[in-house]
């Protein structure tokens, strides 16, 4: 951020790629998000979508183009980045021996935060964990596993989320607590970018949707009137075969 | 949160687990019961060919075990899945490697002085009369390998024949760390002083210092894509 | 091969020609040790070749860690290497040096044993390298690897000093050699720095050319 200039908001990605042992996993990429935003991206599988968020949240590093979030950029201030995201990824991130609340103390600690312990208690609660939270993860079922994870989006303050199939053992109620959180987040301004499978909810909670495709971006608009039926058959089209 | 701030958060973390699934405290007090076992049956019958390669030795079984003992600080994070997200860490990341070899030390100091009253006890060893010259150079000994240790099993953790590479690439590394501690062993279990021998506790202590703080700077290096 | 390349090697080459006629046919023999006391013209340049090219391998691997840019890390790479094949030379000359002088292939003094250290400390950076798939990422574990792996070598020849010495005092340090051998020396010496040149140069090129050819490999 430079003093007297408009701070830039949002993201904005140009020709991002990456390259893994000889093979292009992401191509080209041109992405724009505004606060408020919720991009929901569809795929096939191994089509970069897993990639591409691990780079927005800096934990891979793109081989080529740049990315841009709130001003900082991905690679050269990765550290203002990472004090801005949040990422729910495949990994749970969990240590087994700990219990919830251990565990959420110290991913909050060790990303920056210094939340209180009734922080960690109210996020652990919203999350639907408040009879669990001192057993060991080990003994929880993958269900519970996975709303540790939403409650560690509940305790960080970062304006944008990174959400790698969120669904996922995800039971209905906490599902709703999901999109609730969701919801409430776009409303302060924050940012979504989702990957998912899940058709009917990822497209009812977009406000931009993309597709994804042998890495690279084959589709990328407002959901406006689109209706999911459509949406869908224009899935099957593009990425018939592999994709195109 | 500051570097410092960060190495108690992996201390308090690591320690934690330690305590609660004992994996790593029991393995390491079998894995030394059976290496003095076996120094008994690989050296001589008498006595005094084990109290005269008794300090070489000690120091063998220590490097043998502290191998395991970082390994383990990144196994854990391994099986957890929790080693990438590390570069979710905005800032401060050499605090984690701190963290590591703080927890490092412990596992490896609770493992020296197992071996230590082992040996004591079945090989005869006269230990208390040592004991006062005897800590500073487990100490200064162990942090010295834990220091360097600690970053390697860093870089392999995260590669396949991590098993092998480890012990292959810090072996012949640690030898400044081995030969000064032995010696020193040597001479604290004799009840001699070390002033006629000064190079080799300024020796430690400077390898100590500069491996931490090489080890601290290229700690990031490695763990980032 | 480039034409700096040819040109390294052939000065190298005469050089070393001259350098071995001077040391194993004109120089006379030393007084003390007879004839075996030539391979001396092998030996010592070997290792001092072999402290150049780890010390290269040393400002490369900062450069790389610092600026990231591919160069350093291909000299780094390369230089490794040739350190460590010289590095191979000198124990083994050293070896044969040894059994007529001292009745044994291999002794654990001080120098011989910080030169296998040395040898193994290295061996242990190029299978690092081996292991890694990733270039860059492989670049950055070596480096690693080639900074602390220097400075403990240094740490170790203090060490193993300390603990023993068989070896005599360098022969360059002494000054007892007499003149007539010291020119063949620097002669060896000088050919052996271009060789090293040359195979460096050699292998920088080739893994030049080998990142070119993923690079095209992956526009597709």
């Amino acid at each position: 951020m430079v003093h007297g200039e408009i701070r830039e908001v949002g993201l904005r990605i140009r020709g991002l790629g990456k390259a893994f042992r000889g093979t292009w996993a992401l191509r080209d990429v041109d992405l724009d998000l505004a606060p408020g935003e919720a991009l929901v991206l569809f795929g096939p599988n191994g089509s970069g979508k897993t990639t591409l968020l691990k780079i927005l949240a800096t934990v891979l590093r793109p081989t080529r183009g740049t990315g841009v979030l709130g001003g900082a950029d991905l690679v050269q201030e990765r550290d203002t980045v990472r004090r801005r995201v949040e990422l729910l990824s495949h990994e749970s991130y969990l240590y087994e021996d700990l219990t919830p609340r251990e565990n959420l103390s110290f991913a909050a600690a060790i990303r920056g935060g210094c939340p209180g312990g009734d922080a960690v208690a109210a996020a652990l609660e919203r999350a639907g964990l408040g009879a669990v939270e001192d057993e060991r993860v080990r003994t929880l079922s993958s269900g519970m596993k996975r709303r540790i994870s939403l409650a560690r989006l509940f305790v960080g303050k970062s304006d944008l989320w990174l959400l790698d199939e969120p669904y996922t053992n995800l039971d209905r109620e906490a599902t709703k607590l999901l999109e609730a959180a969701l919801q409430e987040h776009r409303e302060r301004g924050g940012m979504i970018v989702m990957a998912t499978h899940n058709f009917f909810d990822g497209f009812r909670l977009a406000t931009r949707v993309a597709i994804l495709a042998r890495g690279r971006l084959i589709l990328d608009e407002p959901r406006g009137t689109m209706t999911l039926p459509a949406f869908q058959e224009l899935y099957a089209l593009r990425t018939e075969g592999g994709g195109r | 949160m500051n570097f410092l701030a960060l190495a108690a958060e992996i201390l308090r973390k690591d320690l934690r687990i330690e305590a609660r699934s004992r994996e790593g405290v029991n393995t390491l007090l079998f894995f030394s019961a059976l290496l003095v076992f076996l120094f008994r049956f690989a050296l001589g019958p008498t006595e005094a060919e084990v109290r005269q390669g008794a300090p070489g030795l000690l120091w063998f079984a220590f490097i043998l075990t502290g191998l395991w003992g970082v390994a383990r600080t990144f196994q854990i994070e391994r099986e957890n899945d929790c080693l990438e997200s590390f570069r979710l860490v905005p800032e401060g990341l050499g605090g984690i490697y701190l963290g590591k070899v703080l927890v490092g030390c412990c596992l490896m100091v609770a493992t020296e002085l197992m071996i230590l009253a082992m040996f004591g006890l079945f090989f005869h060893l006269d230990l208390w009369v040592a004991t006062a010259w005897l800590v500073p150079v487990l100490v200064l000994g162990t942090v010295g390998f834990v220091a360097i240790g600690t970053l390697f099993a860093a870089i392999t953790a995260q590669l396949k024949a991590r098993e092998v590479l480890l012990p292959l690439l810090l072996f012949p590394l640690v030898i400044p760390v081995l030969l000064p501690a032995s010696r020193l062993t040597e001479l604290a279990l004799a009840g001699e002083s070390f002033a006629a021998e000064p190079h080799w506790l300024r020796l430690l202590v400077v390898f100590d210092l500069v491996f931490l703080v090489l080890g601290y700077l290229t700690f990031p290096l490695v763990v980032e894509d | 091969m480039n034409r700096l390349t040819i040109l390294l090697g052939l000065g190298a080459v005469a050089l070393l020609v001259a350098g071995l006629w001077m040391g194993l046919v004109q120089a006379p023999p030393d007084a003390v040790q007879g004839e075996v006391q030539r391979i001396m013209y092998l030996h010592v340049p070997s290792i001092l070749t072999a402290y150049l090219a780890f010390t290269v391998v040393l400002v490369c691997s900062i450069g790389y860690l610092v600026r990231g840019t591919r160069g350093w890390d291909r000299l780094a790479h390369a230089s490794a290497e040739v350190g460590v094949v010289f590095t191979a030379i000198t124990l083994f000359t050293g070896s044969i040096w040894g059994k007529p002088t001292w009745g044994v292939w291999w002794t654990w003094d001080a120098r011989l044993t910080g030169t296998a250290v040395l040898f193994l400390v290295y061996l242990g950076y190029l299978m690092l390298r081996s292991v890694v798939e990733d270039r860059d990422r492989a670049g950055r574990y070596a480096a690693v690897v080639g900074i602390l792996g220097f400075v403990d070598v240094i740490f170790t020849h203090m060490a193993v000093t300390w603990f023993r010495t068989l070896h005599q005092p360098s022969s360059l340090q002494r000054g007892t050699i007499d003149t007539a051998l010291q020119l063949p020396l620097y002669v060896n010496l000088l050919a052996f720095a271009l060789l090293y040149a040359t195979f460096v140069a050699g292998r920088v090129r080739l893994t030049a050319l080998d990142e070119a050819i993923e690079a095209q490999g992956l526009r597709g």
